[in-house]
């Protein structure tokens, strides 16, 4: 999951073709799942309509605010770095015609916390604890705003303040301000984790996959409109103004519990290099974020900074059994790369940051709430965002594992396994505890620019 | 509020969808299923998950085929052979032990079963398969089913949506050698063959 910081030189961020011209309506695609702008704060609002006149006047002072990918990222110094989207009841709330609510897929229709069993989101994970009113039916939008730093973002914060003021019948469920977490100098969360080392590089951006990554996904594989990989998509959204350059995206705010987490390292791993190789048999790369399929046996920071050789590794014929990178560990699971078929239609775009204060090293836990929310952006939520959460995250028997779930991601009681294939017996961790928590979720669809005009007149006159 | 109405979770792990029982392959066991195919509901992406059974996971899918084409779809019997003939591994993902495909009338009209053992649970690989179907033709089967979505290869949900409604869930499922997944038993017998062949070189 990301953090907020732009970093120099990662490939993967929006260039404008060298021809100036790009297959993308770039124009009409909110930014959010195409660029990545230079920031290290953000906020999201959670917001309710209770009148659907007042959300679409809302709207209609917010359309101006939004950051399109034509503009942000492409250096271009435009910092409406503002992006909306609205759940299935929101797109209701605001007086949307049921014949055409009638056209979104019934995962979306659901909204995530009536899927919440599906994705294994139970226990303590689920919709019953989670806060900032995202369980709610009365979820209807979310605005994010990403800030070049935290000043930028009060005044932000103050602006749009002032403007719900003006707007009758909208009101702010719920906020969570993110800032990104030190040393700044590379993305990483609170576990110590390297972050952003493999993303899906969009054909028609410009922009190069980094070696490993795979050739660049088809547009459809994001945005609504465009080819997939399997051809053109039937299905869409009706009419086509409000779904085309669409994309939907997952939320989760995902609580990380970085005391347990370091007490876990330390009670599996006797000395300091120890606990940093019980690190990366979780992840399945070294903190740094050097992959063990690369260096198994000793970290090699060099190795997890460089994006010319961080990604270039496979599963199946560098690592068929796991011996460097754990057969049930997180990256193994989230991206099996050549162990699975048909990755190309699994693919998503990750986009959000850290939020809560860094707990210090050594520091006992000061149950401070801090963890990751993010968003997994796709053009399919059953088959991009819903398949990796109930068959890779949570899968008991994923890879014939039998009894283990995604020790970082999954739903953890401390009645799972984590299996470190090694030479000349395999180590099994017993009972992996919950090192992070899902504190929220929900599914939202983010209209492209002309919907967005769509949504505002289309209900005016019932 | 939403949460209000779903369901709340006893245990932090999946409820069993089927009844307990022991993963003992010298034991035969049989297992009867209630008229809805599940003992428990529980949902998976695409609807309703169906029980891993004595005999593995499968489904049953049963539909009245479209006036006339009963040869075309007997030829297909031999596109597949060719198919796997050339690329043995091309229904892998599939995870299969058996398919049975079956021609049968009932009055007037000519019915089409699609009967396959598998190791998955169907709804977790559900694109993967309806993906494999597109490259190694089974869709032409499909395509002469009376109802079948025209707009199948771009809509995975309308496809899923009529293998559900096609679904005939078994009520008695039994297993001689019960719970054994195809993978266990090609190692087996890839065992036993080294087995063998050390034996040979040790005469």
């Amino acid at each position: 999951m990301g953090i907020l910081e732009q970093l120099p030189g990662i490939p993967g961020v929006l260039i404008e073709p060298a021809d100036g011209r790009s297959s993308l309506e770039l124009d009409d695609i909110q930014h959010f799942l195409m660029s990545r702008p230079p920031a290290r704060a953000a906020r999201y609002e959670f917001l309710t309509f209770s009148s659907a006149a007042g959300g679409r006047a809302w709207l209609t002072g917010l359309i101006d605010k939004v950051g399109t990918a034509k503009t942000v990222g492409a250096n271009v110094a435009d910092a409406r770095w503002v992006t909306v989207g609205f759940t299935w009841n929101g797109l209701r709330a605001l007086g949307l015609s049921d014949a055409s609510l009638a056209t979104f897929p019934e995962e979306f229709r659901q909204g995530m916390a009536a899927r919440a069993d599906i994705l294994g989101v139970t226990g303590k994970n689920h919709p019953d604890h989670w806060v900032g009113g995202l369980a709610n039916r009365n979820l209807h939008a979310i605005v994010i705003l990403f800030a070049r730093d935290v000043t930028e973002r009060e005044r932000c914060r103050l602006e749009h303040e002032k403007y719900l003021q003006q707007c009758k019948g909208v009101e702010l469920l719920s906020a969570l301000d993110l800032e990104a977490i030190p040393p700044f100098d590379y993305a990483h969360e609170h576990f110590g984790y390297r972050d952003r080392l493999s993303q899906p590089v969009i054909e028609g951006t410009g922009a190069e996959p980094t070696p490993g990554s795979g050739p660049p996904i088809k547009a459809g594989e994001f945005f609504l409109g465009y080819p997939d990989e399997e051809g053109s998509p039937g299905g869409l959204p009706q009419p086509e103004t409000l779904s085309r350059n669409g994309s939907y995206v997952a939320y989760l705010r995902m609580e990380e519990h970085v005391g347990a987490f370091r007490d876990f390292l330390q009670e599996h791993g006797k000395t300091p290099e120890g606990q940093e190789w019980v690190a990366a048999k979780l992840m399945g790369r070294w903190r740094s974020g050097a992959p063990l399929v690369l260096t198994p046996e000793q970290d090699d920071p060099e190795l997890g900074a460089d994006y010319s050789r961080n990604n270039d590794f496979n599963f199946a014929t560098m690592d068929p059994h796991g011996y460097g990178c754990p057969l049930g560990s997180h990256i193994r699971r989230m991206n099996p790369r050549d162990t699975a078929a048909n990755m190309n239609r699994r693919k998503m775009i990750r986009r959000g940051g850290t939020y809560g204060p860094e707990l210090p090293e050594g520091a006992p836990d000061d149950g401070v709430e801090r963890g990751i929310a993010a968003f997994v952006g796709c053009a399919s939520l059953v088959r991009q965002f819903e398949f990796a959460m109930n068959v890779w995250a949570n899968d008991p028997n994923f890879h014939e594992l039998g009894n283990e779930r995604d020790p970082v991601l999954g739903t953890q009681d401390g009645s799972y396994d984590l299996t470190i294939p090694k030479r000349p017996i395999r180590k099994k961790i017993r009972g992996i505890p919950a090192f992070t928590t899902i504190r929220g979720g929900a599914y939202f669809f983010l209209p492209g620019i002309k919907a967005l005009h769509y949504l505002v007149n289309e209900g005016k006159g019932g | 509020m939403a949460t209000s109405t779903l369901p709340k979770s006893e245990s932090l792990k999946p409820q069993p969808v089927e009844a307990p029982t022991k993963a003992d392959w010298t034991q035969p066991r049989a297992m009867a299923i209630p008229k809805e195919g599940y003992f428990q509901l529980q949902n998976g992406r695409y609807g309703p998950l169906y029980p891993r059974t004595p005999a593995c996971h499968g489904f049953t899918i049963i539909a009245k085929i479209k006036p006339g084409r009963e040869e075309m779809i007997r030829a297909y019997g031999k596109t597949i052979e060719n198919a796997i003939g050339e690329l043995p591994d091309a229904l892998a993902t599939l995870k299969l032990h058996y398919l049975r495909w079956v021609l049968f009338d009932i009055g007037k009209d000519t019915y089409f079963m699609y009967q396959g053992i598998f190791d998955t649970d169907f709804d977790k690989y559900t694109e993967d398969a309806v993906a494999l179907f597109k490259q190694v033709g089974v869709n032409t089967v499909f395509e002469n089913l009376e109802g079948f979505p025209e707009d199948w290869k771009t809509n995975v949900p309308a496809f899923v949506k009529f293998v559900r409604e096609h679904q005939c869930p078994s009520f008695l499922e039994y297993g001689e050698y019960p719970y054994v997944t195809a993978d266990e038993i090609k190692k087996a017998l890839k065992l036993k063959a080294a087995f063998s062949d050390m034996l040979d070189l040790m005469q």
